[in-house]
């Protein structure tokens, strides 16, 4: 009797081994909604607006006093902080600015990045009501929303659109550049002698002029 | 002996030019290097051979020798505003094999590095879920585990190099790579202990740093090859690297691979955060902008010679070393040329080639102390053939800033002097 189920607990190891894992393993405890709620704070196109409402003056007043001192007044960045607003018409031109207004495609990315991440060091210390307030205020900067008395709310969200939406397309590389995938070129690939177009020296980059490209 | 001339003049020269100025770069090993001390050289017995040296545990935690101390990340202080969203780079010039230390991982924050407590560290799953469930760090340690060495690019790695050769060092150019072996969870696991709902599509991923950095995954990832990692190289992560748990996805940009991962939730549509949008998008010349390029082409970067590790040697039997990754799967081959592309020779593949991991490649040539200019290659098992700059530009212009895998071209002076440069 004893051998008999000793074979059993032996095959079914084997199974499992062999096999992805069908059984749950009993680790970990379920997570309650009060637990969720606090750290689920993502916001995405049509869903996960919190309650509360803010206008664009409201917004104003905060933003001077919580963000200007990074951004700029406008969003137009103090020094070398980024820039939250500007570059409109400028994506196919040989200095693109990709600001909110310029290149985001979504609203929501907006408050749901203030949400998480601003203001830079004290970040997730608005209040859901300054939260709209100052989206409301950013996207005014960007020409979003153009009443200042405007008040911004999770019912009104929505019709928020950016400019630069339709602009986006998904990841078309192994298509288009199917050409890289070949058989590569092993002797005389070039005609003549390799010349040096460029060097790193000549264009000196140095750390004081600070005009360097930026890591995004 | 020509091997204890060493070239002091160069030195300096190297560490004026170009880069060098921009950032504290000391030069390879071999420049910081002099003729050192006779007296330590036969015949003579130098003091290491006659008295005792320090104890075992006096280094409890030990640490390169004192002589490698300038073998460090480094950073570009004129990139970013704050150190605290900024990145560190690792100095591939100074190392072999295909296995980073951990302390010289390329480091990028958003919002410094979090420190977190084990005891409190948690992870929630929930979403379209059965059940929504919550994990401790022992939790996580208790699951089945498995151990992969894969490389982590950063998709803006070379992104300085689009619109021409600028940065002095391949550490600069190339360093926000590495590649360590991970201790973790498949993430398939954790998703079968919720349990899915049919119409799960996509997870959001959440660092619980202070950016509290988010990016979508799609499901299909997810259930392949993602792991939840908690060690790196047999220990566990390190705080720059997520401590305690991080997300691992394997030959995907490392801006997805969010570190400090506090929780995932499992949706049927993309989230379109801003590091997928603002940010890790790629703007073609016409002005659209590609989205969710999450798989990093293959790419390769030849690592001694570089400007940063001269030929100090000016001729004769010369090993050139680099190394080569795909994020479609395996390196299938590395070219290595010495004439800026006109004619190739295959490399040597040295060590395990392991799917979606750093790669070494050597190849042995016979220095004539002429200038040469040197490029690498790579190809993957799909049979991608890493493409040049210039046909990369062809497709997507110079504004992309991500995903530049084009080939690098190193110029060798006579001198053994190396200088970042392109060919036309
Ligand atoms: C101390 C400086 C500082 C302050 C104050 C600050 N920010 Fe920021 N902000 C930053 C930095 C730095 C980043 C980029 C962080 C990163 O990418 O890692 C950023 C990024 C942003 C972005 C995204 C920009 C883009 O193009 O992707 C928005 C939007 C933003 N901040 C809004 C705000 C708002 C609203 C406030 C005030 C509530 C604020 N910030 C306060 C420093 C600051």
């Amino acid at each position: 009797m004893r051998g008999v189920v000793l074979g059993l607990a032996a095959v079914v190891a084997v199974g499992a081994a062999a096999e992805p894992r069908r059984q749950k393993l009993d680790i970990g405890r379920e997570a309650t909604a009060h637990e969720i709620a606090g750290w689920d704070i993502a916001i995405r196109p049509g869903r996960g607006l919190p309650p509360g409402k803010g206008t664009v003056k409201e917004g104003e007043a905060l933003y001077l006093e919580r963000c200007a001192a990074c951004h700029g007044e406008f969003g137009e960045s103090a020094g070398r902080w980024p820039i939250l607003s500007g570059g409109s018409g400028t994506l196919s031109s040989h200095d693109p600015v990709k600001s909110i207004g310029s290149y985001w495609p979504y609203a929501s990315t907006v408050m749901d990045y203030i949400r998480r991440a601003m203001p830079y060091g004290n970040a997730q210390s608005l209040s859901n009501d300054e939260l709209y307030a100052v989206t409301a205020y950013v996207l005014y900067l960007n020409d979003v929303i153009k009443d200042e008395e405007f008040e911004l709310n999770r019912e009104n969200f929505a019709e928020l659109k950016l400019p630069n939406e339709p602009n986006f397309i998904q990841d078309n590389r192994e298509s288009a550049e199917k050409e890289f995938w070949k058989d590569p070129c092993m002797a005389n690939c070039m005609p003549g002698e390799a010349r040096i177009a460029g060097r790193a020296r000549t264009l000196d980059v140095t750390p004081e002029a600070g005009k360097g490209p930026k890591v995004e | 002996m020509a091997s204890t001339e060493r070239p002091s003049k160069l030195s300096r020269r190297a560490m004026l030019g170009g880069l060098a100025a921009a950032a504290p770069a000391t030069g390879g090993s071999a420049l910081a290097r002099g003729p050192g001390n006779p007296a330590n050289q036969p015949p003579n017995v130098p003091d290491w051979s006659k008295y005792l040296g320090e104890g075992v545990a006096v280094r409890a935690y030990g640490k390169p020798s004192q002589h490698e101390a300038h073998v460090v990340r480094r950073d570009v202080e004129w990139l970013t505003a704050s150190k605290e969203s900024s990145v560190s780079f690792t100095p591939l010039h100074e190392l072999d094999g295909m296995i980073t230390p951990n302390g010289l991982c390329f480091e990028r924050h958003h919002a410094g590095i979090a420190e977190i407590d084990p005891a409190d560290y948690r992870l929630i799953l929930h979403g379209l879920v059965d059940k929504p469930l919550i994990f401790t760090l022992d939790d996580l340690k208790r699951f089945p585990r498995v151990n992969r060495a894969y490389f982590c690019e950063c998709a803006a790695n070379s992104g300085m190099e689009w619109r021409g050769a600028q940065l002095n060092g391949c550490q600069y150019t190339h360093g926000m790579v590495h590649c360590v072996m991970y201790t973790g969870v498949p993430l398939r696991l954790l998703l079968a202990e919720a349990g899915l709902k049919p119409n799960a599509k996509w997870l959001l991923l959440e660092g619980g740093d202070a950016a509290a950095m988010t990016r979508s995954l799609p499901l299909e990832k997810a259930l392949d090859d993602t792991l939840v990692a908690y060690r790196m190289n047999g220990e566990m992560l390190r705080p720059e690297n997520g401590y305690p748990a991080r997300i691992v996805i394997p030959g995907w940009e490392a801006n997805m691979w969010i570190k400090w991962l506090r929780r995932i939730e499992v949706g049927d549509e993309p989230w379109h955060h801003r590091e997928e949008t603002s940010k890790y998008t790629d703007l073609l010349e016409n002005g659209k902008a590609r989205r969710f390029t999450f798989v990093m082409d293959a790419k390769s970067v030849i690592t001694n010679p570089s400007p940063q590790a001269p030929l100090n040697h000016r001729r004769g039997f010369t090993v050139l070393s680099g190394l080569a990754w795909s994020g479609r799967g395996k390196v299938a081959r590395v070219d290595v040329s010495l004439d800026g592309g006109r004619n190739w020779q295959t490399a040597q593949l040295d060590g395990p080639v392991w799917d979606k991991a750093l790669t070494r490649f050597y190849h042995e040539f016979d220095w004539d102390g002429r200038e040469l200019l040197l490029q690498s290659r790579a190809m993957d098992a799909t049979g991608y053939v890493q493409p040049t700059k210039a046909e990369l530009r062809k497709h997507r212009g110079v504004n992309s800033i991500y995903h530049n895998n084009g080939i690098q071209t190193w110029h060798v002076k006579t001198s053994g002097e190396v200088e970042n440069v392109e060919v036309g």
